[in-house]
Formats: C-alpha cells, sequence, structure tokens
C-alpha cells in the first residue's frame, strides 16, 4: 500500500528544524513509500481504509522538528501519520463491524486498546488521555494512531484500530465534517473540562482549526457572556466571528481589546512586553506557540485559568505573572469521558459521542480544504503550514486516491 | 486699522491655493467660482501690554479693583487656560505669564500668602512641567510648581466639591480649592469666540458629573454654532452653572484677546493671501510644501510643533464674567468676523496640523474629525457656510495614527465604538459611561498624560450638528480605511472629492474654501452665492 512514512533521525530532525521534514532528499523524515499494510495486532482489531486524513498542527510541528522531545518519547519509529481519520471499515475480525461502514477513529492508544489488564490506574478511572500505558505496553509506544509502527495512520491507504476507538458516522454528516471531528473533540473536551461561568468573559488566542472549533465549542457548550477571540489573518477573524466570537482582533490589538472588553488595566514597562492587570477569566490558547501562551498569561486575570489546547513544545516564557496571579494553568489533551457536561450535555459520555453530535449542528466540513492526493504530499503540508494566510483552515489528504 | 477679511472668487488667473493637509500643506487649484475666505489681516497689538493688564486690574468691569479683592488671610486660588490655548502655542512671553504676573504682584502687595496657581485642564491632559514652564514663565514655575501650581484632576473626589444644582437640574461640581476660595480669579486667552465667559470655570474646573449636562449630543445639536454664544446650548448651560457659581465663590475674570499673527516670519506665507506671495513666499511654499510631503509624519510633525505663533495681546478685560466676556468678544470679533453672503453646496477646508487637543502631540482620525466637523464647520455666525444637506470637504491624510500616550481611550473609541457604530446618540447611550468610568482610563488621566476617558466621545458629540447637517463628508487624502471607519469617504484629488460631491449635491455645485488657520468666523447672511462653474 501507499503511505506517507516517518522516520525520525537526528540528521533528519536538525534538516527539518532548518528546512522543514517535507524537502525531501537523503535526511527527509518524511517520504511516500510502498510497505505493507500494518498487521491486525489481536482480536478486535479492524482494518480499516482512510476517506479523508487531517493534517493537524501537531503533525506539522513533528514533521518540522518543532515538537517537544517529550513527544518523541512516545512515539515509535517509523510511523505513519494521521490521527484525524474518517475510514471505511474493509475487514473486521471479529466481524463486530460491517464491512464498508463509515467510521471515524478516536486515536488514543490507552489500555483497552493496548489489551493491558488491568488497565492503568488513569484508565480505570476513565480518563484514557492520560493512560500510563503509552510508552510501549501492550502495542508499540504512541500516545495515539499516526504515532504508533504497529497501528499506522491515516495518511496511508490502510491502518488498523481497534474496536473500541471506532465510531460510526450518522448519514448527515459527510467526509469533509467527519474528518473534523476529532479536533471537534479536543475543542469540546477542552472546554468542558474548563466551563465558563454565564458571567465570564473568556479568550481564544489562536484560530487555527482548533482555535476556531474551540470558539464554536464555547458557543454550544458554555455559552459565556463574551467571547474574545485573537486571529492572525483576515479570513480567520471572519470565521471567529461566524462560529460564535463576539469580538475578534489581530493579535498585535489583543492586549488593548481584551483590556477594553475586562476593563482591565495595560502595564507597558520599558523592559518588558506590555501586559494586563486583569484581564479574561479563562484564556484558550490554540496556538501551541511560546507567543501565544505568554499572552495567555499575561492577559488572564488573577485566579484565572490558563488552557493549553494548542500542543507546546519547548519555549522560554516568563512565568512570573503566572506565580504572581495565581494562575491555573492546565493542559487540554484529546478527549476521553466527559463527566462534568455543559449546555446541553449530559454527562458522562464520551468526548467522541458528544463531537459526533455536535457537528451535526455545526457542519465544520466547510471549513476543510479540497483533500489532496497522498502523492501531492509537499504541497498539500506547504499549504497546511500556511493556510492561514491562504484563507485555509483544515487541509485533509485523500489517501484513497482522488475522487474518494 | 486693519484691513478686513474678504472672499476672493477664483478666477482663471488666480494662482494655486495654500491648503492644509495635517502635518504639510499642499498648493491647490479650485474650480474656477470658488469662495475663498481669507482671514482679516491681523490687527496691531497692545503696545504696552503689561501696562494694559495692569490697568484692565485696576480699572475692571462691574467690579471693585482687584488690589480691593485682596489682602492678607484670604485665600486666593488662580485658574489659568491649559495647554489648549492658543493654538499654535505662542513665543514667550505668553499672555497667561504677563496677566498672572501683574496678579501675583498685586496679591503679594496686599500680603497674601496662601495662593495656589490651577491650570484648568478640565478632562484634558495634564500638562508637562515643560510646558507648564513655557506658558507661565520660570518666575512663576520657580515659585509655586508643583504644590502651588498643578494641574486640576477632575477625578480626585476628594478635590471636587459639588455646588448646588441649576434650575435646569444641572449638577454644578468643581474644584473645592476654587470653590472654596476667597476670590477666584480666572486668566483666559480667548482665542476663539467659543472660550471664555461662564465656560472657563464651568467647564474648565469641572468635573464629568457636570460635564456631561452640556457635553452631549442633545446640547451641542442645539449649538448653533459654537462660535455664537447667544445661540448655543453649550454656552448657556454653562451660564446657567456659572450663576449659580459665583452666588457661592467671587470669581474675578481676566479675558484676554489675541491678533492672528499665527505664523512666525519664517512661515509668514502661511499668513498671507497667494496672490499677494513675495517671490520669496513662492519659493518658501514650495519647499515647505515638498519638504512635508516627502519627510517621515512623525519628523514633519516635529517641524511644525516647534512653531510658536508671534501673536500680539489686542485686549484684556476684567472684572465680572459676564461684562468681561462680551467686551472681550466684541474684540475677538473685531480682529476675527469676516462677512460672507450666502450658503454653499460644498464647504472645503484644509486641517491643520494642530487642533485643541493635540498640541506637541498626534492629531489621529477621531480628532481629525472633530476639526472638520466641530470646528470649521461651527466657524460661522448666522447660518452654516455650507446648506442643508451640502458636502464637507476636508484635506487630510487621516492616518490610523493615535499618541499612545495622550490618547489611549481614542485608540479603543476607534476601534470599538466606531467599529459597531458613527450613530452619536447610541455611542452616548451605550458606551459613554462605561469609558468615563474605566479604572484604567482614570489613572492615566491623573497619573500619566492622557485625557480623560470620556474626551472622545466629546470630539465625536462635537460634530453632531454638522453630521445631522451634511449631506456627506469626503476627506481629499484620506486614508480609505479611516475614512471608511469614521463614516467619510476618501478622495485623491479635489477633483475626485467634488466629484463624487456632485452624487450629493448635483452638478456644478457652489464651493467656498476656508483659507485657515489663521482663524476666522463667518458672519454668513442669506442669499448672494450663486452656482459656481456655469
Amino acid at each position: 500500500m501507499r503511505a506517507l512514512e516517518c522516520t525520525p533521525t537526528l540528521p533528519g530532525y536538525a534538516l527539518a528544524r532548518v528546512a522543514g521534514g517535507t524537502r525531501g532528499g537523503p535526511f527527509t523524515m518524511l517520504r511516500l513509500a510502498h510497505r505493507p499494510p500494518p498487521e491486525l495486532p489481536g482480536e478486535g482489531w479492524v482494518r480499516l481504509r482512510p476517506t479523508l486524513a487531517g493534517i493537524c498542527g501537531s503533525d506539522l510541528s513533528a514533521l518540522h522538528g518543532h515538537a517537544s522531545p517529550y513527544l518523541g518519547a512516545l512515539a515509535s519509529s517509523p510511523f505513519v501519520p494521521g490521527h484525524e481519520v474518517v475510514a471505511t471499515v474493509a475487514a473486521s475480525g471479529d466481524g463486530r463491524w460491517r464491512t464498508g461502514t463509515r467510521v471515524v477513529v478516536e486515536p488514543l492508544l490507552s489500555c483497552t486498546v493496548r489489551g493491558v489488564v488491568p488497565p492503568c490506574p488513569r484508565c480505570a478511572a476513565g480518563e484514557p488521555q492520560g493512560c500510563e500505558s503509552v510508552a510501549g505496553d501492550g502495542l508499540a509506544a504512541g500516545l495515539q494512531s499516526g504515532y504508533c509502527s504497529d497501528t499506522g495512520g491515516g495518511w496511508a491507504g490502510e491502518m488498523v484500530a481497534h474496536h473500541s476507538q471506532l465510531h460510526e458516522v450518522p448519514a448527515a454528516l459527510d467526509d469533509r465534517d467527519a474528518v473534523m471531528v476529532e479536533p471537534l473533540a479536543c475543542a469540546l473536551h477542552a472546554v468542558l473540562r474548563n466551563q465558563p461561568g454565564g458571567d465570564a468573559r473568556v479568550l481564544v488566542i489562536g484560530a487555527g482549526t482548533l482555535g476556531l472549533l474551540t470558539i464554536a465549542a464555547l458557543r454550544q457548550a458554555a455559552r459565556p457572556r463574551r467571547v474574545i477571540a485573537v486571529a492572525k489573518h483576515d479570513g480567520q477573524r471572519r470565521l471567529a466571528g461566524r462560529l460564535g466570537a463576539d469580538v475578534v482582533c489581530a493579535p498585535d490589538a489583543m492586549l488593548r481589546t481584551v483590556r477594553f472588553e475586562t476593563g482591565a488595566r495595560l502595564v507597558e514597562g520599558r523592559t518588558v512586553a506590555p501586559f494586563l492587570l486583569g484581564g479574561a477569566d479563562l484564556t484558550f490558547e490554540c496556538s501551541g506557540t511560546a507567543a501565544g501562551l505568554q499572552s495567555a498569561i499575561g492577559s488572564t486575570r488573577a485566579g484565572g485559568t490558563v488552557v493549553m489546547v494548542g500542543m507546546p513544545g519547548r519555549a522560554a516564557i516568563d512565568l512570573a505573572p503566572a506565580w504572581h496571579r495565581e494562575l491555573n494553568v492546565r493542559g487540554a489533551y484529546g478527549y476521553g469521558i466527559e463527566t462534568s457536561g455543559g449546555v446541553d450535555v449530559e454527562p458522562p459520555r464520551r468526548t467522541f459521542a458528544i463531537a459526533l453530535e455536535a457537528a451535526v449542528a455545526l457542519r465544520p466540513g466547510r471549513l476543510v480544504d479540497e483533500p489532496q492526493p497522498l502523492e501531492e504530499y509537499q504541497r498539500a503540508l506547504a499549504r497546511a503550514a500556511s493556510a492561514g494566510s491562504r484563507g485555509v483552515v483544515k487541509v485533509a489528504f485523500a489517501p484513497q486516491g482522488e475522487g474518494a | 486699522m486693519n484691513r478686513p477679511g474678504t472672499v476672493v472668487e477664483v478666477g482663471r488667473s488666480t494662482p494655486p491655493i495654500l491648503v492644509h493637509n495635517g502635518d504639510s500643506v499642499v498648493l491647490q487649484r479650485f474650480p474656477v467660482g470658488t469662495r475663498v475666505v481669507y482671514a482679516p489681516d491681523p490687527q496691531t497689538g497692545l503696545r504696552d501690554p503689561d501696562g494694559a493688564i495692569r490697568r484692565a486690574l485696576l480699572n475692571p468691569l462691574d467690579s471693585e479693583p482687584l488690589p480691593a479683592l485682596l489682602h492678607a488671610g484670604m485665600r486666593l486660588t488662580i485658574a489659568v487656560d491649559d495647554i489648549s490655548l492658543p493654538l499654535p502655542p505662542m513665543r514667550w512671553p505668553d499672555t497667561r505669564a504677563r496677566v498672572l504676573e501683574a496678579v501675583l504682584d498685586l496679591a503679594a502687595d496686599a500680603g497674601v500668602e496662601d495662593v495656589e496657581i490651577i491650570i484648568a485642564t478640565s478632562l484634558h491632559r495634564r500638562m508637562t512641567a515643560a510646558e507648564v514652564l513655557h506658558a507661565l514663565g520660570r518666575r512663576v514655575f520657580d515659585a509655586f510648581w508643583p504644590d502651588r501650581l498643578y494641574n486640576f484632576d477632575a477625578e480626585d473626589p476628594s478635590a471636587l466639591v459639588e455646588i448646588g444644582t441649576t434650575d435646569h437640574g444641572e449638577v454644578v461640581e468643581i474644584s473645592r480649592r476654587a470653590a472654596t476660595s476667597d476670590l477666584l480669579v480666572y486668566v483666559n486667552i480667548n482665542l476663539v469666540a467659543m472660550d471664555g465667559g461662564h465656560k472657563s470655570v464651568a467647564v474648565g474646573l469641572g468635573s464629568y458629573r457636570s460635564l456631561r449636562h452640556h457635553h452631549n449630543v442633545h446640547t451641542l445639536r442645539h449649538t448653533r454654532s459654537l462660535m455664537d454664544p447667544p445661540r448655543s446650548a453649550l454656552h448657556s448651560s454653562c451660564s446657567r452653572m456659572g450663576r449659580l457659581l459665583e452666588e457661592h465663590v467671587k470669581v474675578f475674570k481676566i479675558e484676554t484677546t489675541l491678533n492672528n499673527d499665527t505664523f512666525p516670519a519664517v512661515l509668514g506665507f502661511l499668513n498671507r493671501r497667494e496672490a499677494e506671495w513675495t517671490a520669496k513666499d513662492r519659493a518658501m511654499a514650495k519647499v515647505v510644501a515638498q519638504a512635508t510631503a516627502t519627510m517621515p509624519p512623525a519628523q514633519a510633525r516635529a517641524v511644525f510643533h516647534r512653531t510658536r505663533a508671534p501673536y500680539a495681546l489686542t485686549g484684556v478685560f476684567a472684572g465680572a464674567t459676564e461684562p468681561v466676556h462680551t467686551r472681550a468678544l466684541e474684540s475677538l470679533y473685531s480682529q476675527q468676523v469676516v462677512p460672507v453672503r450666502g450658503q454653499s453646496d460644498v464647504l472645503s477646508v484644509g486641517i491643520p496640523y494642530v487642533g485643541p487637543y493635540n498640541v506637541n502631540s498626534i492629531m489621529n482620525p477621531v480628532l481629525v474629525s472633530c476639526m472638520g466637523l466641530g470646528y470649521f464647520f461651527n466657524m460661522y455666525r448666522g447660518m452654516p457656510l455650507v446648506r442643508q444637506g451640502g458636502v464637507l470637504i476636508m484635506t487630510h491624510p487621516c492616518r490610523e495614527e493615535f499618541h499612545p500616550v495622550h490618547h489611549p481611550s481614542y485608540i479603543d473609541f476607534y476601534e470599538q465604538v466606531l467599529s459597531e457604530t458613527r450613530d452619536p446618540e447610541r455611542i452616548e447611550v451605550e458606551y459613554e459611561e462605561r469609558f468615563a468610568s474605566d479604572a484604567w482610563y482614570r489613572q492615566l488621566y491623573r497619573r500619566s498624560h492622557a485625557y480623560h476617558g470620556v474626551h472622545p466621545f466629546y470630539m465625536w458629540y462635537w460634530g453632531a450638528h454638522a453630521l445631522e447637517h451634511l449631506g456627506d463628508v469626503v476627506v481629499v487624502g484620506g486614508d480609505r480605511n479611516v475614512c471608511h471607519r469614521l463614516g467619510f469617504r476618501s478622495a485623491s484629488t479635489l477633483d475626485d472629492a467634488l466629484e463624487m460631491a456632485t452624487q450629493t449635491v448635483g452638478p456644478n455645485p457652489s464651493v467656498t474654501h476656508l483659507h485657515c488657520p489663521p482663524l476666522f468666523v463667518c458672519d454668513v447672511e442669506p442669499g448672494g452665492f450663486e452656482t459656481g462653474v456655469p
């Protein structure tokens, strides 16, 4: 089968940091390969043919050498990227899934998926996103499908997934809607785990896929008093407004806008970047950048919460504001089982189930660009890396080829 | 006697007209038939200004002489106009310094020790020490700054006192020090007819709570015009407040008038009519126009803001507020009035580099709007220079540029308010209170050098009458996006602007251009102006 295979090496990593990991050449980490499909690891596993597989910001970080080494230790090489996947069932060993069924993959490789018995404490507690078996128990290391050498990923003609990872796609959703279910689940998880009060002023930094979907999730599942969105590009600003942000501004206007919206005070020192005293009650940092996180902790009021939704990496950040303001700085990784509910969400439910329902109302497929064949991976990845400036939100591969 | 102001009709041989264009000037050809209104020539200044001041203090109008009001052990407060007057700042000695020294001499002679000087900033920014030094002089500055010479703080509750409420329900709240003094002496510079009278104390030393009774959309829509106090609702309100105030505190008013010798010799061509320019004037005009157009804006701004006006004192009047103001207005009008017959379809003005609220600062888009719609449109008595439904054409680059220290609330007003609505009434209802009570703006007003949070609202209201009257506003050379935000249209050239104006007022519009500064006010009488180009 054809697959985009990633083989991290030290020279490749060094080259990726300089020139990106997709330029070709002897040290390139990503190449289009012909390789045998992955074996079914055991009972309960299903063979899938990915129809669409999204390119996530975390994929780009890994390929460009910007991802944290921490995450490198939780992946196994070589791997086929692609964890935002809508696929059809090609074969189900135990017959649980009918061939041809359209599914989305919940890519967490938790104890249930890995066949680890008894499950780790986090999985036992219903928090599979915190699974402690991801370093290699049961299957090769990998936080998710798309980073594990045993399962493959969505950027290939075939991949395998455990039956517990699959969710049938309702007929109301087309493939483009379905490929957005995974990032939508991430956004919903972040919001449901950090629900703002009805009087809260919420700041969302970054308006790529995660930022835009977080805005939508806030409007759908929480409904705070005010959502302020920070978006770099014109197209992103328009979308942020359409998806429910009350106020949208460019990064260079963020401090003034948040100050105005929250009645905070702007402090401008000679040796420090401007910051606010006061600010948002709750901030979702969706850009995954150091600048975004620095802005987040400088724009959130004392006692407020900063949620890292975008995947951060190594960063030099002045944490003094977080210390001084006694901020609650939290991560929001993936999805799992939501126990806290939200507006129109009855707990406990799997985040993916909630996301599938939300997608029917939201129709996020409108944010997906024309899918690209695997052969065009360099162009597709370049397009994804500059999506915002091109007026694009989500770039996805069509691994079965054009017209798939 | 000085030569009066005049209206010149542009003919085929008329040279290009100098038009102010922010931090630059342009030489502009107007269509044949355009009326260009020129200011009267500067009156001759008083030969002995210090003597005239002393005589005014000793022979006041409807008041005992100042020395008779001064005695040992009394509490004396002297208030002076702030940096917004005159424009541009005048070269040394500033009139305020002359008057202040005379008053202080008399106070010293009378043995008055409890003297404080308050700069009547109202909701304007605090003046810097250097600006105070320039306006009031070294002697006063060294003796009083900063403990007994200071900027008024309209947001210090302990420094304010409520005097009462007028029969129109207007709360009068002013400086506690001024209100509780045995004598309040107020030193004015009346640059335009809007200045002086009861407005000085009621506004200059008033709080937001007090100002909101007259600085609002309703009042300013019924202020026709700002330069015609008897027909100004704003001035009527201030007068009611002032009269109430004077029931509680003795006010000795000193109003001064200046001639309109606005620009120093090196920029003398700006004071003169183009047809009378010398070869040197023509050369200087071209050099200044080209140099300032090619310089970075900040550099051009710095050049112009270094200008000091050679204004000369033409009148000084002291005593009771109302007779003093009447005489000051007579003096001012004798310098500034230009009779004009009939309204035109289009009024053209060049917005200069400086207005009352951007001395040593940047004229941001909101201030450009205020200058055009608030000030120049209002330079009339009788009826506006432009007919109902007519078009105002301003010339200004109208860049999205703000002074971050002086105008922080303007930035938010422009970004957050004008992006939502330009309707003054809606703005007043939905946003004013929030800006006025914003803790950050309050802090910057009190501790930094920022205009009060509500100030941009007043600038917008200042144009409310014009916005209601005009059919369109076009800005020649204005940044397209900025003009759109302000609700105006931008045009690349005057010809384009006039073409755009025809969409509103029809073909062959009559055009009047104000050749201003130097400042003047038009007495507009009905009829008389024929349509311009056939």
